[in-house]
C-alpha cells in the first residue's frame, strides 16, 4: 500500500505548479462556458485541491500583470473574459451596444423569484402588488428562469426558479452570492 | 412637496413622466402605459408618494396619502385594465384603513392587548416590497457591471446538466422546424383519415410504452400533413401535463425527448 501512494505522489508531482496552471489556462479558453474545478480535476486527473490552487494563481496572475483578460468565477465555474474597463475598445470592435435592458417590472419579478424559488405567480403579485404576467413571459423567453414544477396545493399552480443562465447573466457564482434579503432594510424612514 | 397641496392643482402631482423611461425597455404595450410614470405597481407608487410627502412609513398620514394616490390614479387613464385593477384594489384598501382610521377606537376590554393600528398589515407589505425594490435595483446594477465583460464565445446555458428538462418555447422550435420542413415537401395533398385527438394521444401513449424513450423530432415527422402534425403537438402538450411524462433535452440544442417517469 505504502509504495501504491508514494508511486501515486510521485507520478502527481510529474507536473509543476506551471505545467499545471498551463493546462488550465488552456482548458478555460476552449470551454464555452465557466468550467469547474471537478471537469478540470477529471480531465486533468489530479485532485481538486491541486487544480483549485492552480486556478487561484492563475487567477492571481491575471490580476497582477493587469492583464486584458480576467479569469472569474460565475455559475459554478471559471471563466476567461475581458476585464470590465476594456468594455468601450472591445464594443467598438465588435460593434455592438448594450443590450436591452430589462424593465423595471420584469426585474422586481425576477428579485422575487431569485429569492423566493420556487414561487408561484399568486406569491410574486402579494408581493409586487401587481400582476406580473407579461415580465414572467419575459423571463422565460430570455431563460432567466425556469419552470419548477406544480405546487401541490389548490389548482396546483406552475412554480418558477432561476437558471444557470441567471447566474451567467448577472454574474454570480451561484444564489448564495446574492445578498440576504435581509440585508436591504436600509429604507425609507 | 408642501403639505399645502390642493386638489385644484392636479399639475403639482404631475411627476417627471419621462425620467427614467429611456432606460425602460417594455414588455408589452400595455406595460408601457403603466410605465408611463416609472411605477412598477401599487406600492411602487405609494412609496413614491410617501417620500414625497417626507413622511414616516412606520406613521403614514393614511389621508393625505389616499388622496394623492386617487389624484394619481386619474392621471393614468387608458391604463391597461388588468393593471388598472391592481391599482384599484389598493385604493381600496386605502380608503378602507382611512375610514377605520376615523373610527373612534373602542376601549379596550380587560385582558386583551392594544388593538392592532389599521395601518399595520399595509406597512409590512411596504417593507417587504421595498426589500425586493432594492434588489431588483442590484440586480440591474450587477447586469449592467456584467455587461461590459466579454467572453470568448457563445455560452450555452444549462450544458452541464446531462438532462435539462425543455421547455414550451423548444417545443415550439421543434414544431415549427417540422412545420416548414412538411411545407417543402407536400406537393400534392390527398384526402385523408383525419385522426382524433383522443387517438393520438392513445398513439402516443402505446409508443411511450413500447419504447421508453421517444424522440419528439421522430413522432412529429410521422405525420403527412398540417392538421395531424398540430394534432400531435397539442397530444405531447396534453400528455406531459396529465401523466407521467417527462420532457428532457440532454445538450443544448440536442433532441427533445420524451420518457416516462418511473413505470
Amino acid at each position: 500500500m505504502e509504495t501504491q501512494t508514494e508511486e501515486q505522489i510521485e507520478e502527481r508531482q510529474v507536473r509543476s505548479t506551471g505545467e499545471l496552471m498551463a493546462m488550465v489556462e488552456a482548458l478555460v479558453f476552449v470551454a464555452d462556458e465557466p468550467i469547474t474545478v471537478r471537469t478540470l480535476a477529471e480531465i486533468l486527473e489530479e485532485d481538486r485541491e491541486a487544480v483549485q490552487a492552480a486556478v487561484e494563481a492563475l487567477r492571481s496572475e491575471y490580476d497582477d500583470r493587469e492583464s486584458g483578460l480576467q479569469l472569474r468565477e460565475i455559475a459554478g465555474g471559471w471563466q476567461l473574459a475581458t476585464r470590465t474597463e476594456l468594455h468601450e475598445t472591445v464594443r467598438k470592435f465588435l460593434r455592438t451596444k448594450p443590450s436591452a435592458k430589462l424593465s423595471l417590472a420584469a426585474l422586481e419579478t425576477l428579485a422575487v423569484i431569485a429569492y423566493k424559488q420556487p414561487v408561484t405567480i399568486p406569491e410574486i403579485l402579494d408581493i409586487r402588488g401587481v400582476q406580473s404576467a407579461s415580465a414572467i413571459k419575459t423571463l422565460l423567453e430570455k431563460r432567466l428562469i425556469v419552470t419548477k414544477g406544480h405546487k401541490e396545493t389548490v389548482g396546483r399552480p406552475m412554480q418558477y426558479g432561476t437558471s444557470k443562465e441567471f447566474l451567467v447573466h448577472f454574474g454570480l457564482k451561484d444564489l448564495s452570492e446574492l445578498p440576504s434579503i435581509e440585508d436591504f432594510e436600509d429604507l425609507v424612514q | 412637496m408642501h403639505s399645502s397641496m390642493t386638489q385644484q392643482e392636479p399639475e403639482q402631482y404631475s411627476f417627471d413622466f419621462f425620467g427614467e423611461t429611456a432606460e425602460i425597455v417594455a414588455e408589452s404595450r400595455d406595460e408601457l402605459k403603466l410605465k408611463i410614470g416609472q411605477f412598477a405597481g401599487p406600492l411602487d407608487l405609494l412609496l413614491y408618494l410617501i417620500r414625497q410627502e417626507q413622511a414616516n412609513i412606520f406613521d403614514i398620514p393614511i389621508a393625505r396619502i389616499t388622496d394623492e394616490y386617487l389624484i394619481y390614479i386619474r392621471l393614468m387613464k387608458n391604463m391597461d385594465i388588468v393593471v388598472a385593477a391592481d391599482f384599484l384594489v389598493m385604493a381600496a384598501q386605502l380608503i378602507e384603513i382611512k375610514t377605520k382610521m376615523l373610527l373612534p377606537r373602542e376601549p379596550l376590554t380587560p385582558g386583551e392587548d392594544e388593538v392592532e393600528d389599521p395601518r399595520q398589515e399595509l406597512v409590512d407589505r411596504l417593507l417587504e416590497y421595498e426589500r425586493y425594490k432594492s434588489a431588483a435595483e442590484m440586480l440591474y446594477e450587477r447586469s449592467t457591471v456584467e455587461q461590459a465583460v466579454f467572453t470568448r464565445g457563445p455560452i450555452e446555458s444549462d450544458d452541464n446538466n446531462a438532462e435539462v428538462s425543455a421547455t414550451v418555447f423548444d417545443l415550439i422550435t421543434v414544431f415549427q422546424k417540422i412545420l416548414s420542413r412538411q411545407k417543402e415537401e407536400i406537393a400534392m395533398e390527398i384526402e385523408r383519415e383525419e385522426i382524433s385527438l383522443a387517438d393520438m394521444i392513445k398513439t402516443l401513449r402505446k409508443r411511450l410504452l413500447e419504447q421508453t424513450e421517444l424522440k419528439l423530432l421522430e413522432f412529429f415527422e410521422e405525420m403527412h400533413s398540417h392538421r395531424e402534425l398540430v394534432t400531435a403537438f397539442i397530444a405531447v402538450l396534453e400528455i406531459v401535463r396529465t401523466e407521467g411524462v417527462n420532457v428532457i433535452q440532454k445538450n443544448t440544442f440536442g433532441d427533445i425527448i420524451l420518457r416516462k417517469t418511473s413505470a
